[in-house]
């Protein structure tokens, strides 16, 4: 079950011709992909392209009323690799993940379907995660583009050109037999807006028929000697026919006057914020008219010859507005000038940083220092010579105030005992090698955890402990999410450590669903699922290949018991590696779940027990030892009105779920009796109600006695 | 003013008659951001405004700060050319979740005087930083608060959390109504109740914090800059009970009376404190141990320091009569007053019934240290007994007090209060607050401000088991500096220092760092004497 439903939203997919649709930019693509009677869809889930296959998932009746395949793929690779069955069919399909991690891991299977080429159009839609709120490490897709020869589009970020560019990258892919990479980066994913719609259209050829004929040609596969002619094919047919149709239609876009002094070439994905730089600095209105040539590449790879040269003809010195390095694009430009005879000068990563998210400031600043040296007679005064400098005014006294807010744990999180747990260990028996890997569980690398110290990579984190698992003084300790565990973990995490003989320990962290990405079902999960098939438990796919030692825990908020099975993994006598199968349902999730049930179950008078943790204010000491081994949201502090106390006090706020995890931890490492936990009885049971009555009468009674026997500074006599 | 703020470009020239209105949001993931950027978008949409709307939500949504940006302008034939992201100094209006994102949103420049209004919910959500200090780590708010409200053109600022739950809703409510009622928007009151009424989920509530919300920034000039008042600490309590011991009471507090008004508060909250702790006998133990610091402090010339030692002690003596024991816990675990505690604090509804259940984790020690002092010490003495002791009772504890069993168990441990004084805990504290005490004193006559700083180290010692256990080795190796620190002048600032890095970390790396520097500087006896001299 995703974390977010989009079972309204997609009922937009069926929208007719000429209606028109509101909403965000991965459903327009996803109606775009629609509309071009797309075959099969398939991808892997990954910020920002997580809510594209989330629609898809809610799509799946609108899909299949029109033949169309739609698969959860369990990697980008296997996402990749479905774009076969474009290769001897001419069926369009799409397949969607985030770039430039999936991308990774889907280059083998994009590296062959680009040689052998396809006959139906073959659409790889990447969500880049490139800049603020990034996760990942900061490249360019580009590079995949040119190393495979897979054509690049990056359409303006607005709804009708990222739709335009799903039907242009299908026509351009069976035009030039290509596979295509439309690139959608993270904001214009989340983008909401507008365009005018055409009726969904049935592929003409559907997977299930062309499965009923089957078809091969032999020159497509990647062989020697095939692959030597692909290579040969890719310069000498499909390039120029990539070239000749961008042109013909004229794919990239030129705004602005036709002739003029300066000009600037940009990636389509960063027009809006040059116009807006250009907006700033009185040279364009609202609508983007504007006094600047501007050259908007929707399509960056390849690019095209001549007519680049034909904007740069008569021009002193073009601007070329290229996100991220290495400068792809500004070296390809300046090689072709210069090849042509050109003098234009090209302006590119001098006037903007090499490095970092071109975000409106620095847009501003570069477009601006590009303006006054190279034209400055076509900026008003104001901006020619700005009264500048304003120098920058630090604000030192809230930069060294304002905490720093980094993501963390959610409430009621099934991960945070673990790491709890871990720390507890650490206390005991030292520091340990601790190899982590991609997912929620990574938070805890940050504070209070501080535990793990490298990722490399989805599913990776034991492997990448390989060289400790020789053995040492202490055994190295990896962890792995279950997502990760089964995009690639069990063969090249566990089996690996199986054959390697590994003498670490591994555990795995489950919590029902790929939880980071969203909440999207995998192999493990425990829900039933309609179109999946789910309920395979982890620990017996590790006893499968071949791990002895498994240890299964299905309370994770147990952290007595995380804790001695972590200390038992690292000390046990047994060979080969050791694996912890941490199990508990991802909160957030679960909490989706229940909440609906629960209040319809308190509603139709059954009995409902929701539980509660609480703080006596009393008792604790202001010691924050819970916080360091929490950092659970719902648990904060807060300063009491009493002179005679100088620290805050633990309080939990109503966001508690009731996880247990403070007692629990107050209980495992002998905390401090401070946590209280109050289970909430709704319509008890007539006993129930009468027991309860009778111990609050005699318990009262005991207090108040006691109470009046002494002096009474709380009201405890009256209460 | 003193606002991060970095425009390139001088001034704004937008051509006559466009105007692009640009928002931003700050929130902290799961605070609804995304709920009030579509009531925007929804608002300004029925109100003939295209509207572009986009964030970067992912991981961020975990509790992270996240930003949603929204830009909009009057709807033509044309599609607008709108940016994706707010840039410094070009945003009109501001609306940050949480007093700390409000000063995000200056430091990133988003707010400047020329321009923005900045709407803040003045609330606190702490950042795990300011929870994880062992001392107080919560940001300083009063002095965020002072800079945000003068970096802005138009300031609304008041508590919106409150505003929600008090309707039952989330904050996302308040902050819209707030918005509405700032008059930033040129849309009126129904457009934007109307969006609420679209979304369709948990209406009403949401309808009640957005008029309360709009009411309250209706009314707010920026003049006034509507805070919260800061509440009054309330005064020390005055007790009820039976006569006799109000009698007795009385002449305590008549012994305070003639104490010095700097620290007559201080110690009339002490003690109650140790009353309450004990009985009206312990608060005249207290007040003795007041007398002699008085004493010590009047020949010290305290009229010039305000009674700064005394009124430490006043504070910190009570906070160390007040041990944290077994018994103290069972009887804050068994009043009348917790029950009522309780049940505010969970809110359950009416007809529900409610179970409390608590973690204890008594050790051997605990359980010795309830013992007479001379039966303790026998088994102390004896690390094998003790050992067998606490295999006996140290296991995690789950005890629920609303059963009559161990409601009465614990009222009984509360009940031995009465034999406390002869329990080895007692003797314990009791010699450790002698010895510290006297520490202090001693030092006062040679240096006043280390005495003060000495008392007030009793701050360490805090929490139970292995907390309390690391407390006083850090509070014990902190004070074994005092003899190098009593010939220097600023002895007194240096332990405070020694406290302070003491309060930075649990393992005690910063204090052990601390503590390096204090011995170098201080190298031989002779040295350290010379330069006392020389200066």
């Amino acid at each position: 079950m995703a974390e977010r439903s989009f079972a309204k939203e997609v009922e937009k997919l069926r929208l007719g011709d000429g209606e028109t649709f509101h909403g965000e930019g991965i459903l327009a693509i996803t109606k775009a992909l629609l509309q071009c009677g797309v075959g099969y869809v398939g991808g892997y889930q990954g910020a920002p392209i997580s809510h594209l296959m989330d629609v898809l998932a809610d799509a799946q009746d609108i899909l299949a009323e029109l033949g169309v395949r739609y698969e959860a793929n369990a990697s980008e690779s296997a996402a990749a690799a479905m774009l076969a069955a474009s290769v001897h069919y001419p069926i369009r399909g799409a397949v969607a993940f985030k770039s430039t991690v999936g991308t990774n891991v889907a280059s083998d299977a994009l590296a062959n379907l680009a040689s052998g080429g396809v006959t139906g159009g073959a659409l790889v839609i990447v969500g880049e995660d490139y800049g603020e709120g990034s996760s990942i490490m900061q490249e360019r897709s580009h590079a995949f583009a040119m190393k495979s020869q897979i054509w690049l589009l990056d359409p303006r970020p607005n709804l009708p050109s990222i739709v335009k560019a799903v039907e242009d990258g299908f026509e351009l892919s069976e035009a030039t037999n290509t596979p295509v990479m439309l690139e959608v980066r993270i904001r214009a994913c989340h983008l909401s807006g507008a365009f005018e719609t055409k009726a969904n259209r049935r592929p003409p050829l559907t997977v299930r028929e062309a499965v009923d004929n089957p078809r091969r040609q032999t020159d497509r596969i990647v062989l020697p000697p095939a692959a030597f002619v692909h290579e040969q094919e890719k310069i000498a047919k499909r390039w120029p026919a990539a070239q000749a149709f961008i042109k013909e239609r004229g794919l990239n876009e030129l705004f602005g006057p036709p002739n003029g002094k300066l000009g600037i070439i940009l990636q389509g994905g960063m027009y809006n914020s040059v116009v807006r730089a250009l907006q700033r600095l009185g040279l364009a209105d609202i609508n983007g008219d504007t006094d600047v040539p501007l050259y908007a590449l929707n399509v960056t790879y390849p690019l095209v010859d001549d007519e680049i040269e034909a904007f740069c003809a008569g021009k002193d010195a073009v601007l070329v507005v290229e996100e991220g390095q290495p400068n792809y694009i500004e070296q390809a430009i300046g090689a072709m000038l210069h090849a042509g005879g050109v003098s234009t000068r090209v302006v590119g990563k001098t006037a903007l940083p090499m490095a970092g998210e071109y975000t409106g400031q620095v847009m501003l600043d570069g477009v601006g220092r590009f303006l006054r040296e190279y034209g400055p007679e076509v900026l008003a005064p104001e901006h020619r010579a700005p009264n500048r400098p304003r120098e920058p005014q630090p604000a030192p006294e809230l930069a060294e105030i304002v905490p720093q807010r980094p993501p963390g744990f959610c409430t009621g999180c099934p991960e945070r005992p673990i790491f709890a747990a871990m720390k507890l260990v650490e206390q005991e028996h030292g520091k340990h090698q601790i190899a982590a890997d991609i997912g929620c569980h990574l938070f805890s690398i940050l504070p209070p955890f501080e535990i793990g110290g490298t990722t490399m990579g989805y599913g990776l984190g034991p492997a990448s402990n390989a060289a400790f698992h020789g053995g040492g003084g202490k055994r190295p300790i990896s962890i792995i999410g279950d997502g990760g565990f089964w995009h690639n973990g069990l063969s090249s995490s566990i089996g690996n450590a199986v054959y390697n003989e590994a003498d670490g320990v591994i555990l795995v962290v489950d919590n029902y669903y790929s939880a980071a990405t969203g909440g999207q079902d995998v192999l493990s999960s425990r829900a039933d699922n309609r179109s999946k098939s789910t309920n395979h438990p982890i620990a017996d796919a590790v006893k499968g290949v071949g791990v002895k030692w498994v240890r299964q825990i299905d309370r994770t908020y147990d952290v007595a018991k995380m804790r001695d099975t972590l200390a038992e993994a690292l000390t046990t006598p047994e060979k080969g590696p050791k694996v912890i199968v941490a199990s508990s349902e991802c909160m957030l999730n679960r909490q989706r779940r229940e909440k609906p049930l629960m209040a319809k179950a308190v509603k139709d008078g059954r009995r409902v027990v929701k539980p509660r943790f609480g703080v006596d204010e009393d008792v604790c000491t202001g010691d924050h030892a819970c916080m360091r081994l929490s950092g659970c949201p719902s648990l904060s502090v807060k300063t009491l009105d009493d002179p005679l106390r100088d620290d805050p006090v633990a309080a939990i706020d109503q966001t508690c779920v009731g996880c247990g995890n403070c007692g629990e931890v107050a209980d495992a490492a002998v905390l401090c009796p401070s946590f209280y936990r109050a289970d909430i009885i709704r319509n008890p049971t007539r006993s129930e109600r009468a027991l309860a009555r009778l111990r609050q009468r005699v318990t009262r009674a005991l207090a108040g006695w006691r109470a009046r026997r002494r002096l009474d500074f709380a009201g405890d006599a009256a209460a | 003013m003193n606002i991060a703020h970095t425009p390139d470009a001088g001034p704004q020239t937008p051509l006559p008659g466009q105007h692009i209105i640009k928002l931003a949001i700050l929130a902290v993931g799961g605070q609804g951001g995304g709920v009030l950027s579509d009531w925007v978008v929804e608002t300004a949409e029925a109100s003939g405004y295209t509207v572009q709307a986009t964030s970067v939500p992912g991981v961020a949504q975990r509790t992270g700060a996240t930003i949603y940006s929204i830009e909009m302008t009057p709807r033509t034939d044309r599609l607008p050319v709108l940016a994706l992201m707010p840039s410094p100094g070009d945003v009109d209006i501001v609306i940050a979740a949480e007093l700390m994102e409000a000063g995000r949103a200056v430091m990133r420049g988003l707010v400047t005087p020329d321009r923005t209004t900045l709407i803040a919910s003045t609330h606190r959500m702490l950042a795990i930083s300011e929870k994880i200090a062992i001392g107080n780590g919560i940001a300083d708010g009063d002095a965020v608060f002072a800079t945000v409200r003068d970096a802005a053109k138009q300031f609304i600022g008041f508590d919106m959390e409150k505003i929600a739950a008090d309707a039952g809703t989330m904050i996302s409510a308040s902050l819209f109504g707030a918005l509405a009622g700032s008059g930033a928007l040129p849309f009126e009151r129904a457009a934007f109740e109307a969006a609420i009424r679209k979304s369709g989920r948990g209406v009403d509530a949401s309808l009640r914090a957005f008029g309360t919300a709009f009411e309250r920034a209706r009314d707010t000039h920026a003049s006034t800059a509507a805070n919260d008042e800061p509440r009054p600490v309330p005064g020390p309590a005055a007790p009820n009970g039976p006569t006799h011991l109000l009698r007795q009471w009385r002449g305590l507090c008549d012994r305070i009376a003639a104490y010095p008004l700097a620290m007559r508060d201080m110690a009339t909250r002490g003690l109650a404190k140790v009353v309450d702790f004990q009985d009206l006998a312990y608060g005249s133990d207290y007040l003795d141990r007041l007398d002699a610091v008085l004493e010590i402090d009047n020949a010290t010339g305290a009229e010039v320091e305000e009674w700064a030692l005394a009124t430490a002690a006043a504070k910190h003596v009570a906070n160390a009569m007040a041990y944290d024991d077994v018994i103290r816990v069972a009887d804050r675990k068994t009043r009348s007053a917790r029950f009522t505690r309780i049940e505010r604090e969970i809110q359950a509804p009416d007809d529900a019934i409610v179970q409390v259940t608590e973690f204890m984790h008594p050790r051997g020690e605990e359980v010795c240290s309830m013992l007479p002092t001379r039966f303790g010490r026998f088994i102390e003495a004896r690390p094998r007994l003790l050992a067998g002791l606490d295999r006996m009772v140290n296991r995690g504890r789950r005890v629920r007090t609303d059963s009559l069993i161990w409601f009465t168990v614990l009222f009984t441990l509360a009940g031995l209060r009465r034999w406390r004084r002869r329990l080895l805990r007692h003797a314990k504290e009791t010699a450790h607050i002698d010895e510290w005490l006297t520490q202090a004193l001693q030092t006062a006559p040679q240096n006043y401000a280390l005495a003060v700083e000495i008392v007030s180290c009793r701050r360490l010692i805090k929490g139970y088991s292995d907390t309390h256990q690391r407390g006083l080795s850090k509070f014990d190796r902190v004070l074994a500096t005092v003899p190098l620190l009593v010939p220097r002048q600023d002895g007194g600032d240096w332990l405070r220092r020694l406290r302070e890095a003491a309060l930075k970390d649990e393992d005690g790396g910063a204090l052990d760092g601390a503590i390096k520097t204090v011995r170098s500087f201080a190298g031989t006896g002779d040295t350290l004497a010379a330069r006392v001299k020389a200066d």
